[in-house]
């Protein structure tokens, strides 16, 4: 397999409005077409990254390079570049045809070559009865493919999503999320999502970048960044995770009653120093059969019924929140716990990632 | 079922105020205009048409055309005016869009003689302008700017620029920012943008402004009268003569008649054109009462 082409790379670019920095010395290659995902809670400058590879907004430093050209200072209607807005921003005086047929006018191509793209987007997003229909007459999910119709029709290198499922209710926005990847496979066109959606990024993403305070943390697949968290902030934001304080020693982390949480201690952290070990909610096990690395017992505090599992809340010596445990239905069903009761719980070193405090 | 009760009860008061101050004297002025005048003014209680008739005399369908044409040119003049600075009003900082509408709504503060009595001060022989010009070395003669038609059409445009900037602003304040980005992320220019989007969904408002000038300015007796020093008839002067001056009231009804047909196909068209134009679009009304 060939090392796969960057079309976009991000290079040292700052963003400051004032004195406030939005976007600090971020550098990121996307590739060709991959669905790559801007994670962060809000605030953290995704948007205003992406404003700047629409061309809304230009960075003080650094540059931005598509297929190796420097576009940061490229005007919004001259780049290869399209943005879904977050508002969707359909022109609320014309057609759905209309919307659509907008961007490929402004490249003066000949009508009938107008009418066949925009007939077979319509067709692809499934908005061929809608056509004639002004966007207020439109449901949230039909605006929302519309403005994707409307972006797409250009063929863009580049197709940007702002919070694209942001107004949609979470059962529509399942379908969409799949249906955007089915789509973007089916186009063959890079996308770039922005989102503050920790699962959203995880479902859809090939590969994602997490922001915080205008910094990149990390930039992986979801599953790298899931399994391996940079730091405690991306261990904490995606997904949910379970932490103990204490004091870093030579083969974990001593806890502040003294039990020891063992795992690998990463190299940068002296012994001594104040660290955290942390281990997902899945990979502890209820009551542990065999030898297990780590062990502590606590009290049943709240049980969460969640169909295909059941989260419990255990109270253990090891950490002020209550651990949160996830045990299959299955598990649930053979060994019954209710609130109240004491139980064990055990994990294993593998499972276990230490960060500094 | 109580609901149209209740909305008649509170339109009561209105309706009847309208009844008592704006039907009832339209109807005696339009009764008036059926009627002879009397050989010695007063009025002759017989019909006749001859009133209606007089009114398409090519001497006063001139003055009809001519008053349209200063209304229309003080309309455009205003709507240009009046758009770019709405435009820049709404593309100001949030905070300051309330204090730049205060001053442009300012003047409405003074009464509009003393407002129409300044502009006599400005443009005289020897007035404000006259003496900029002299302070900046000009020394030949005194430009003639009052008693032109150019002077009531500033007069116009300047009294009425307020309704201009206020119709304007409403529908480009309310324009989400990201309909501009999104046409200029299609591919469109700034120009093609502003022709496409901006421009088509503030018709409303340009619309609504238009109207306001035009008709305001159609009927206006002051401002002629004042700035275009009588050499520059308007259909409100010539009522207004007729009423006062010539004491022929029949005839000076069967014009004020005429205008008010003439506003109200103004109004007519406008409604109709803006129906067209927003369609469904703009209204958020219609179907709340399901």
């Amino acid at each position: 397999m060939s090392e796969p082409r960057t079309l976009l790379a991000i290079d040292k670019v700052s963003k400051n409005f004032g004195r406030v920095t939005a976007v600090d010395g971020i550098s990121l290659d996307i590739r060709e077409n991959e669905f790559f995902a801007l994670l962060g809670p809000s605030g953290c400058g995704k948007t205003t990254l992406l404003r700047m590879l629409a061309g809304f907004e230009t960075p003080n430093d650094g540059r931005i390079l598509l297929d190796g050209r420097d576009i940061a200072k490229t005007l919004p209607n001259k780049r290869p570049v399209n943005l879904m807005f977050q508002s969707y921003a359909l022109f609320p005086h014309m057609s759905v045809r209309a919307n659509v047929s907008y961007g490929l006018e402004m490249e003066r191509l000949p009508a009938s070559e107008i009418r066949s793209r925009v007939d077979a987007i319509l067709a692809t997003t499934e908005l061929v009865p809608f056509a004639d229909r002004k966007p207020e007459q439109l449901s949230g999910g039909q605006k929302q493919r519309v403005a994707l119709a409307r972006a797409l029709v250009k063929r863009p290198r580049l197709l940007l999503l702002d919070e694209p499922l942001g107004a949609l209710d979470k059962k529509l926005r399942g379908a969409m999320q799949l249906e955007l990847k089915r789509l973007q496979h089916e186009v063959g066109i890079t996308f770039v999502i922005v989102t503050h959606d920790q699962e959203e990024s995880l479902v859809m993403a090939d590969r994602m970048a997490v922001l915080k305070d205008g910094k990149l943390l990390q930039c992986d697949t979801p599953h790298a960044i899931y399994e391996h968290p940079a730091d405690r902030f991306v261990a904490d934001f995606i997904g949910v995770m379970n932490f103990v304080p204490g004091k870093a020693a030579a083969d974990g982390v001593v806890a502040a009653d003294g039990a020891r949480i063992s795992g690998k201690v990463p190299a940068t952290l002296s012994p001594g120093a104040s660290a955290v070990a942390s281990v997902r909610p899945e990979r502890i096990r209820l009551f542990p059969s065999g030898e297990t690395a780590n062990r502590t017992t606590g009290t049943v505090e709240a049980l969460a019924y969640q169909g295909l599992d059941l989260q419990l809340h255990v109270r253990t010596p090891l950490s002020p929140k209550p651990f949160l445990v996830r045990v299959t239905a299955d598990a649930a069903d053979r060994r019954p716990v209710s609130s109240g009761d004491q139980v064990e719980l055990g994990w294993d070193a593998a499972d276990v990632r230490i960060f500094a405090e | 079922m109580t609901r149209p009760s209740r909305s008649s009860l509170l339109m009561a008061p209105a309706l009847a105020w309208l009844a008592a101050l704006m039907v009832v004297p339209c109807a005696l002025v339009l009764a008036l205009a059926f009627f002879r005048r009397g050989i010695y003014g007063g009025i002759e209680y017989t019909f006749t048409l001859e009133n209606f008739g007089l009114v398409f005399d090519p001497l006063y369908a001139g003055i009809f055309l001519n008053s349209a044409r200063i209304a229309g040119t003080a309309t455009l003049i205003a709507v240009v005016i009046g758009y770019a600075a709405a435009y820049a009003i709404a593309a100001a900082p949030r905070r300051w869009q309330p204090v730049f509408l205060f001053f442009a709504v300012l003047p409405f503060w003074s009464n509009y003689l003393i407002r129409t009595y300044a502009w006599i001060v400005l443009l005289n022989r020897e007035g404000l302008i006259t003496q900029l010009l002299r302070w900046f070395g000009y020394t030949g003669e005194p430009p003639s700017m009052l008693y032109t038609e150019g002077a009531v059409i500033a007069g116009l445009v300047y009294n009425y620029l307020p309704f201009v900037i206020l119709a304007c602003y409403a529908p480009l304040s309310r324009l989400n920012p990201e309909l501009a980005e999104a046409s200029r992320d299609l591919g469109a220019s700034a120009a093609t943008t502003f022709r496409r989007v901006i421009l088509p969904l503030t018709v409303p408002g340009i619309a609504a402004g238009a109207v306001f000038v035009f008709v305001l300015s159609i009927g206006n007796f002051v401002t002629p009268a004042l700035l275009g020093g009588g050499r520059f008839q308007m259909i409100g002067n010539l009522v207004y003569d007729q009423f006062l001056t010539a004491n022929d009231w029949p005839f000076g009804a069967a014009l004020a008649m005429a205008l008010i047909a003439i506003m109200l196909l103004v109004l007519m068209a406008q409604a109709l054109a803006a129906n067209r134009a927003s369609g469904h679009v703009t209204q958020a009304g219609g179907g709340t009462d399901g």
